[in-house]
């Protein structure tokens, strides 16, 4: 079973994205959104995590990336989606787990 | 596919509320049905009809009050929560003998198990939240 996992804070103010990654198997996808979005850049302790998590697909909302003024920050693997893919990654997964 | 969603932030609180609409937004134009939208803890705040956003900010309760009606949306709100935000519709008002009633239109109040129904009934349940 694939689950789509949403992560909406940022892993330097709470520890969601740990929790998500420590549970996330392989074949699942991990989207990052609203302040989760800082999980996606680079220049930081959080880009191994990433790189290291194997099995595991990256996606990061490019809206909230942009409200951010961090898209050109943006680290390698992790595919930008916009709202319509976000909805389409929702269909594409049998359930989805948001880590509040 | 049939989406159901809930919402547990308030508005203008961080950005769960927007994130919420943009996919429900998202949703519906890619022709997905949302059967239900619930606002749970105080995602109940979105619903009432009394805040005054300045005019140049959004106003999120009329962007779901326009979806609604737009895609005939089922917006529930949650009872116990609601109640213990003062947030209270005419009937309520009348039971409960209060001055005062600040539901939107657009939205109903009801319980729980409207949640449990949505997850059920939904293909996907999607959560909003602070």
């Amino acid at each position: 079973m694939a689950l789509l996992h949403t992560v909406n804070k940022s892993p330097f103010e709470s520890n969601t994205f740990d929790a998500c990654l420590g549970l996330a198997k392989s074949g699942s996808t991990v989207l990052l959104i609203e302040d989760g979005v800082y999980a996606a850049t680079t220049g930081n302790s959080v880009a191994d995590k990433i790189k290291n998590a194997a099995g595991i697909n990256f996606c990061v909302l490019g809206p909230d990336l942009q409200a951010r003024g961090v898209e050109e920050k943006l680290a390698e693997g992790i595919k930008v989606v916009d709202y319509e893919g976000f909805v389409d990654l929702v269909a594409e997964h049998d359930a989805v787990q948001a880590w509040l | 596919m049939k989406f159901s969603l809930q919402i547990n932030e308030g508005p203008y609180q961080h950005q769960a509320a927007d994130s919420a609409i943009q996919f429900t937004k998202a949703a519906l134009a890619k022709g997905h049905e949302i059967f239900r939208v619930f606002f749970y803890h105080d995602g109940v705040n979105n619903a009432t009809r009394l805040a005054i956003p300045p005019q140049d900010d959004r106003n999120i309760t009329a962007e779901w009050v326009a979806l609604q009606k737009e895609h005939n949306l089922d917006l529930v709100v949650c009872i116990a929560a609601a109640q213990r935000r003062g947030l209270i519709d005419e009937d309520e008002m009348t039971r409960q003998g209060k001055d005062a009633n600040n539901i939107s239109e657009g939205f109903r109040i009801s319980g729980l198990g409207q949640l449990i129904e949505a997850g059920i009934e939904a293909d996907r349940l999607i959560v909003f939240g602070a």
